[in-house]
């Protein structure tokens, strides 16, 4: 099992090495550690921004799928003041297997915070009370209005709900 | 080598694993059981070729029943609470019965070859049941995995007593506070109604 461990972070370091050779921009994974309580002002109006919150996982297919729907979108539409933050729910034991990685091959530039709460039947009816807890799920909100998206989003179904929070 | 491939294997399986909402759960959810609901036996293959139903288990008393699967993060850190529920509970009349309910075609890891495989290397004590053709657990109303059911033999037939998740901390049995199924199976062995009857399944879509 140690020889495991060791074989698979050489394998995340080289990888991360070649990705650092081809592109002497790409900087280091970088994402903030969270449980519940420290997430919640995060999912909380604060200003007059938009603000989409996309829950996922390095291990869920179809969050992999559309989440370079909410890089262009944050690459599009940041200086409409709308704020993308990805909150990944990855095992901690994979932050280093799987999280950095990946931040770093999709060179995700939105916030990417990592949600390490284990007690899920506490804090996923705090997000919404009617979320199953199935990934993805997508949050919007403003100062004035907020919906739950239990559900994977194509970029025009996105775009169109983010009409109806600010105007593009 | 031999490392190196079991490894690649190893993030193979864990980024080929998929997580989808789709309209078969969300659907079955308004006809799932409810608490005093009499559940519905099934036939079902086990790992060892044969077909298993409960009306097989003349002594027990009830049934933990787990829909659960070989390749969803959750279920993985699940394996052995489950083989633990099943050798503090098989004695005392709630044998423990898994059942996979993702289709093996949209999620190749939860074969059945891979059941029998993942049942032999971690020494599963309890039944691995293929839901073959998926109709166990929409009539349940299972939505993950792991998703639990326990039941209780009475005279009308198997009354669920319990639905939901195993305890409150289901990525990470070190921060367990509450256990949910072994307080219901003990207050059902102590003949006492159960306190907690429902909580949300944390887990990962079924695959249909």
């Amino acid at each position: 099992m140690k020889r495991l461990i060791i074989i698979l972070l050489a394998i995340t370091s080289l990888s991360s090495c070649s990705k650092k050779g081809e592109n002497s921009n790409t900087t280091e994974a970088t994402f903030t550690i969270y449980n519940f309580e420290e997430l919640k002002p995060v999912l909380e109006p604060k200003d007059d921004a938009t603000y989409i919150v996309n829950f996922w996982a390095t291990w869920c297919k179809p969050c992999i799928e559309e989440l370079p729907i909410f890089q262009e979108i944050h690459d599009e539409y940041s200086s409409k003041n709308v704020k993308v933050i990805l909150v990944s729910l990855d095992f901690p034991e994979k932050i280093e297997t799987q999280l950095k990685p990946f931040i770093a091959e999709y060179e995700l530039t939105p916030r990417v915070i990592l949600l390490n709460d284990p007690h899920e039947n506490e804090w996923i009816p705090k997000i919404d009370p009617e979320w199953s807890g199935a990934l993805p799920a997508t949050l919007i909100y403003t100062k004035n209005k907020r919906a739950f998206y239990e559900q994977s989003f194509t970029k025009e179904a996105l775009l169109e709900e983010l009409k109806k929070f600010t105007k593009l | 080598m031999k490392y190196l491939k079991l490894s690649l294997f190893v993030l193979i399986v864990v980024t080929a694993f998929a997580f989808t909402v789709n309209h078969t759960s969300k659907n079955s959810t308004s006809n799932s059981y409810k608490i005093g609901d009499i559940a519905k036996d099934f036939l079902l293959k086990n790992i060892d070729e044969k077909m298993v139903s409960m009306a097989d288990y003349k002594d027990a008393k009830g049934f933990i029943l787990i829909f659960t699967c070989n390749t969803c993060p959750y279920s993985v850190a699940n394996e052995d609470r489950i083989i633990a529920l099943d050798k503090k509970y098989k004695d005392k009349g709630y044998p423990v019965i898994a059942i996979n309910p993702n289709n093996p075609k949209t999620q190749p890891g939860d074969s059945f070859e891979l059941m029998q495989q993942r049942a032999k290397d971690k020494g599963f004590t309890f039944p691995y049941l293929l839901d073959e053709g998926q109709h166990v657990y929409p009539t349940y109303g299972a939505t993950k995995t792991p998703h639990v059911f326990i039941l209780q033999k009475e005279t009308e037939g198997l009354k669920v007593k319990y639905i939901g998740a195993i305890d409150d901390s289901s990525r990470n049995p070190a921060t367990v506070k509450v256990k949910y199924v072994e307080n219901a199976v003990d207050a059902l062995l102590a003949a006492k109604s159960v306190e907690i009857t429902e909580t949300r399944a944390i887990g990962c879509s079924i695959k249909t």
